[in-house]
């Protein structure tokens, strides 16, 4: 289990996509690959990680991203434990610090950690000695939705080098698009994000992206397209007026995938919102990758957690 | 008679247009003189302020001292003993205490606690609206008389027009200024950060520009139509500037002050400092071209002074999430030295201009007695070394709070001694 790769890994967290090289970034999916076919054996389950802790701390509902996590862990032999908002701690009152130290004091190797407010994984990791995985901070990062991405990609395009990748829909609020498009740029892909004014951040052009305002040109001769969820549960009523006009605008369906190219590939992050961001018949037909997605995340999260739990350092 | 003569310091009070190498004779507690060589009268003290900067006392028209209500934050003795530290002899503190200083017997409260200890001269700001609630006025007459000398609901910006307009037209009869904190509340929603490139790179929910610049363009609208006099608190954009620019071109009785960080610091120093919460503060820092605004504003007397907006936090506080950590830093114990390195050493000011936007243009703005040093004035004098390299040091601060992004920070200038009444302020 020993990933050919002449990069290193020598960070102790994994906190965005922002701070990772490209030879990181290919580390990592790397190593995925040859945790991939563990998920096809009868018995799913390698020792690598026994005798190692890791703690999932989820300060937001997730149940993808959380279950993918722990299937990581579990194949890996890790301990695990979880937390999650619904009566710990913080909600008596204790302080994100406190909850740190708390952590710190049970000795785990490893802390998986969301939570709604960005810049949080990074405080925790300045205060504890464990390996802390950012699993999405707020509208900040989410660095092993993207690495999954970018597997999922990989496997269909074969490079990443070159690609035309649009990524739609509620901008302002993902976590995911801002990830994406760290890595996408670290690997050579051209990326331009679209969907409504109203939900499109100031200066978004500063993160090196195309902006555009109309869904048909986004899609324009794309390779890779990415849909967003519309966070229904973050809006006003401010950002658009009904959820049937939304699907007008910008929603994805048949007849706008036309523009794109013909081997192109849809990807969403899930939940999908069907109807609002996409239609059935898209989420469902032969160009969804959404699945493959999910299956990907699992291994890209062994990858991740086997890098920095430091067993590869330990077996040399 | 008491006596002291600071002598072979470098005299800069911009009141008189005075900059030399003088003498300063002070006799019970007024200046007596300045003059090229003055003999050491019997029996005087001596302070020898050769190679140093002799000004008229500092004043920081903008602080919070947190007291009555939030002594674990700060009290008017730890307050005006960082005061006294950073050089400043007067700060005028702001109404948002516990209970509000909406009322005559907060305002004497503080001003005899103030009395007590005698770091620094305080004056108190009264609240514009009763308890702060931007409903209806507050007794300000009633605290007029018992010693504040301007209005504000700092913290929180006047939202209701109409008051701010009665506010405008009722402050006249006292001849104070109504001081706001220009935020439109509705533009600022859950915001943290300033809005711009680093917000959106960070994901953090931004306070646009825009939130400050509505409220001053009604505000200065209203000021126009009711003569009144009006002060913008940390002003803090490009835009805003501008609007305070021609509303004085055009003879309005408009001001406005800076705070430092607003000069020194942009966004980009949230990502910086890896979401430090002593980043955040309101108004947010904001985009580099707002700053360079800012610093052009001071340069060419747009701005009317430079006010610190030292607003203590608990470290408790502080040592949170971004989003959930109070808004707000220190001043009083760092803006002379940050000033004195980031804006007269790179050329930026002059010298005299800087005392002028620490001394003589808070006293005008606020109509405070001091920023002078002319004879017959209260002896409130601050001698610093314009060169001498220091090192900030939180953990030592005279404050009774931590919350500074300047930790650390080697900078080159700083206080060496204040002078109350003529008497030396030892902290």
């Amino acid at each position: 289990m020993s990933p050919q790769s002449p990069q290193r890994w020598t960070r102790k967290d994994l906190l965005g996509i922002a701070d990772l090289s490209a030879g990181e970034i290919e580390l990592i999916l790397n190593t995925a690959d040859s945790f991939a076919e563990i998920g096809e054996r009868p018995i799913k389950k390698v020792p690598t990680l026994r005798g190692k802790t890791v703690i999932n701390l989820f300060f937001e509902a997730s149940t993808r991203t959380r279950s993918s996590f722990e299937i990581a862990e579990k194949r890996l032999s890790a301990d695990n434990i979880n937390f999650s908002t619904s009566g710990s701690a913080l909600e008596k009152g204790e302080t994100l610090v406190d909850t740190a130290m708390n952590l710190q004091a049970m000795a785990p190797d490893l802390v998986v950690i969301r939570h709604g407010h960005p810049g949080v994984p990074h405080m925790l990791a300045s205060r504890i000695k464990a390996g802390v995985i950012n699993a999405g901070d707020g509208a900040h990062e989410h660095p092993t939705q993207a690495l999954l991405d970018a597997y999922t990609i990989r496997r269909h395009k074969k490079k990443i080098a070159g690609l035309k990748v649009a990524i739609l829909g509620d901008i302002e609020h993902s976590r995911v698009v801002r990830s994406n498009i760290h890595l996408l740029h670290k690997l050579g892909a051209k990326v331009t994000v679209g969907g409504p004014r109203t939900l499109m951040p100031v200066a978004m052009e500063k993160m090196g992206v195309d902006v555009s305002y109309s869904l048909d040109e986004a899609i324009h001769g794309a390779d890779v397209i990415m849909m967003l969820r519309v966070q229904l549960e973050r809006q006003g009523k401010m950002s658009f007026p009904s959820i049937r006009e939304y699907f007008q605008l910008f929603g994805l369906t048949t007849e706008r995938l036309k523009a794109a190219k013909d081997d192109v590939i849809i990807m969403h992050p899930g939940p999908m919102n069907r109807g609002v961001e996409i239609s059935s018949e898209l989420a469902d037909g032969p160009y969804s990758v959404i699945l493959e997605q999910v299956t990907h995340g699992v291994s890209v999260r062994m990858a991740v957690l086997y890098l920095l739990s430091g067993v590869h350092e330990e077996a040399m | 008679m008491s006596k002291l003569l600071i002598h072979g310091g470098r005299v800069i009070d911009p009141s008189q247009d005075l900059d030399g190498v003088f003498d300063l004779l002070i006799e019970d507690g007024e200046v007596a003189k300045i003059d090229g060589a003055i003999k050491k009268p019997k029996g005087a003290e001596a302070f020898d302020a050769s190679g140093r900067v002799v000004s008229p006392g500092l004043i920081d028209i903008h602080v919070h001292l947190r007291e009555p209500g939030q002594e674990y934050k700060e009290t008017v003795r730890t307050g005006t003993m960082a005061a006294a530290a950073g050089g400043f002899t007067a700060v005028a503190c702001m109404a948002n205490t516990e209970p509000v200083n909406d009322n005559r017997s907060v305002t004497e409260l503080i001003l005899s606690e103030a009395e007590k200890w005698g770091y620094a001269r305080v004056h108190p700001i009264g609240a514009i609206s009763k308890g702060l609630n931007g409903e209806e006025l507050a007794e300000i007459g009633e605290m007029l008389r018992a010693g504040a000398v301007a209005v504000s609901d700092d913290g929180k910006p006047v939202m209701n027009a109409e008051l701010m307009r009665r506010a405008l037209l009722y402050a006249q009869h006292f001849g104070v200024a109504v001081i706001q904190h220009a935020e439109d509340l509705t533009l600022t929603g859950a915001g943290v950060m300033h809005e711009g490139e680093w917000s959106t790179k960070l994901g953090l929910p931004g306070i646009p520009g825009a939130a400050e610049d509505v409220m001053v363009a009604r505000d200065i609208i209203l000021a126009e139509d009711t003569a009144g006099r009006y002060h913008v608190a940390h002003l803090s954009t490009a835009r805003s500037l501008d609007m305070c620019r021609r509303a004085k071109a055009q003879g309005l009785r408009v001001t406005c002050e800076v705070a430092p960080h607003h000069l020194i610091l942009t966004d980009e120093e949230v990502a910086k400092s890896g979401f430090s919460t002593n980043t955040k503060m309101k108004p947010p820092l904001r985009s580099a071209r707002d700053r360079e605004a800012l610093v052009n504003g001071l340069a060419d007397g747009t701005v009317d002074c430079i006010a610190s907006d030292h607003a203590p936090h608990h470290a408790d506080e502080k040592d949170v999430q971004f989003n959930l950590a109070p808004f707000g830093i220190l001043g009083l114990e760092t803006t002379l030295s940050l000033c004195l390195d980031r804006l007269v050493r790179p050329g930026i000011l002059s010298l005299p201009r800087l005392v002028e936007l620490l001394s003589t243009g808070p006293a005008r703005v606020l109509n405070l007695p001091g920023g002078t040093l002319k004879t017959g004035s209260p002896a409130d004098v601050t001698v610093f070394d314009p060169d001498e390299k220091v090192t900030i040091r939180a953990a030592a601060f005279r404050s009774r709070s931590r919350n500074t992004p300047f930790d650390a920070w080697t900078l080159r200038g700083r206080p060496v001694a204040t002078f109350l009444g003529g008497r030396r302020v030892v902290v």
